[in-house]
């Protein structure tokens, strides 16, 4: 392959949304009223645009004519690359929502350095979709403080979900030693940067929703690695049932 | 002879399939019209990322063409990204005598808990509007209502 690290780091990308984006799919007819049942599954929607033009590139960058769909459905569990945060289960909605919190805290600096990206595709998608992630952020952020600063009962059940899910963050800034190549001739940005804007807006939102981050900072890892949690396998059931079952099947 | 003028006016019968009324040229979604390679070249681009009209679209675009005789190859590119303020004005007309609200000026989306933008109801012209939900019944539109006629209505989001 050409370049390993840029397809690596291109697939990580590219997972993340689609596992989240499946995720999200999930509560599709289950919202807790239309409207989140609307906007969760256009959430949904965004994600998977933007994976299918994360993955059509990572299917570029390996030169074997792959293209998303064999990408999204035609892989073992051990060879997707998201973090295990996006592959948790739902749960009730204030985990939902921390998860997209979390998540869109750190999809929308990284997008607008990717912008700067000497890599014109990734450039392109990080254009295009940073204008959506703009919608997912605002639309977590008002959520999180209106559970956390709402009532008793939901300030209870984002705490619990905040407890539950900080231990998959540290994942996301995950970097390898390929990476650094990457940094160098500016295709991607450090992590860092990127941690330091996701500390700002996740410290920010989380005290106007009086909650408090946990203090055990035990962190979970493996996913970049390809070394998944036990629900990741009857996600990846559900999304590859029908490729599975009727091999080339078209819609 | 096929002129890239005869192309673009057969074209301007291509509508988005989710908003009839709109070309694909009043909705920005048309971005390029070439002859290259002995074949005409059209370049489109997503309003969103995740737009499920995008293939239909692209057959649409292709069978115009095609009942016109002319073989055509059609390119999706994601940059510069799509904005509403690439909709015509004709389009923006057409929106709201199809009863969408077109797109506002929008505050800053940093801003949480900003206060919705004002959209006017497309049948009454009321300002007395509320924001039901900023995802709507497709990923370009959020649900409004009117508060003096009662109607529930689309919002055709400004994305900049």
């Amino acid at each position: 392959m050409k370049n390993e690290a840029l397809y690596n780091y291109v697939l990580r990308l590219g997972d993340d949304s689609l596992i989240l984006g499946q995720r999200l799919g999930e509560w599709c007819g289950h919202g807790p009223i239309l409207e989140e049942d609307i906007a969760m599954t256009n959430i949904s929607l965004d994600l998977i645009g933007q994976a299918m033009s994360l993955l059509d590139y990572v299917g570029e960058i390996e030169g074997q004519g792959k293209d998303h769909d064999a990408l999204a459905f035609l892989r073992f569990e051990n060879e997707y690359r998201n973090a295990l945060l996006l592959e948790q289960p739902n749960g009730d909605f204030a985990n939902t929502m921390m998860r997209q919190f979390l998540f869109d805290a750190f999809r929308k600096p990284l997008y607008e350095k990717l912008l700067e990206s000497t890599d014109q595709q990734i450039a392109a998608i990080a254009e295009k979709s940073l204008k959506e992630t703009k919608y997912h952020l605002k639309h977590s952020s008002e959520w999180i403080i209106r559970l956390g600063d709402g009532t008793d009962e939901s300030h209870q059940r984002a705490q619990t979900a905040l407890d539950l899910l900080w231990r998959y963050t540290d994942e996301l800034f995950f970097e390898t030693a390929d990476d650094v190549s990457l940094v160098a001739s500016g295709i991607v940005p450090s992590m860092n940067e990127i941690k330091t804007q996701w500390s700002k807006t996740v410290q920010s939102v989380l005290e106007e929703a009086t909650l408090v981050i946990p203090t055990n900072n035990w962190q979970f890892e493996g996913g970049r690695r390809g070394i998944h949690s036990e629900h990741l396998g009857f996600l990846l059931a559900d999304l590859q049932y029908m490729q599975r079952a009727y091999p080339n099947m078209k819609w | 002879m096929v002129t890239k003028e005869s192309i673009l006016s057969w074209l301007d019968e291509v509508c988005d399939p989710e908003i009839p009324v709109l070309s694909l040229a009043d909705l920005g979604v048309l971005r390029g019209v070439e002859y290259l390679n002995d074949e005409w070249q059209i370049t489109i681009t997503p309003t969103y990322s995740g737009c499920p009209a995008m293939k239909t679209m692209e057959d649409d675009i292709l069978l115009k063409l095609k009942e016109h005789g002319v073989q055509a190859k059609v390119h999706l590119v994601l940059s510069p990204a799509w904005t509403t303020d690439w909709l015509s004005e004709s389009g923006r007309v057409k929106l709201k005598e199809f009863g969408i609200a077109p797109p506002e000026n929008e505050v800053d989306k940093s801003v949480l808990f900003a206060a919705p933008t004002v959209v006017p109801c497309p049948r009454c012209n009321s300002r007395e509007t509320k924001m039901v939900s900023q995802f709507g019944s497709t990923a370009c539109k959020a649900h409004y209502q009117c508060l003096i006629c009662s109607e529930p209505f689309d919002y055709f989001k400004c994305l900049k």
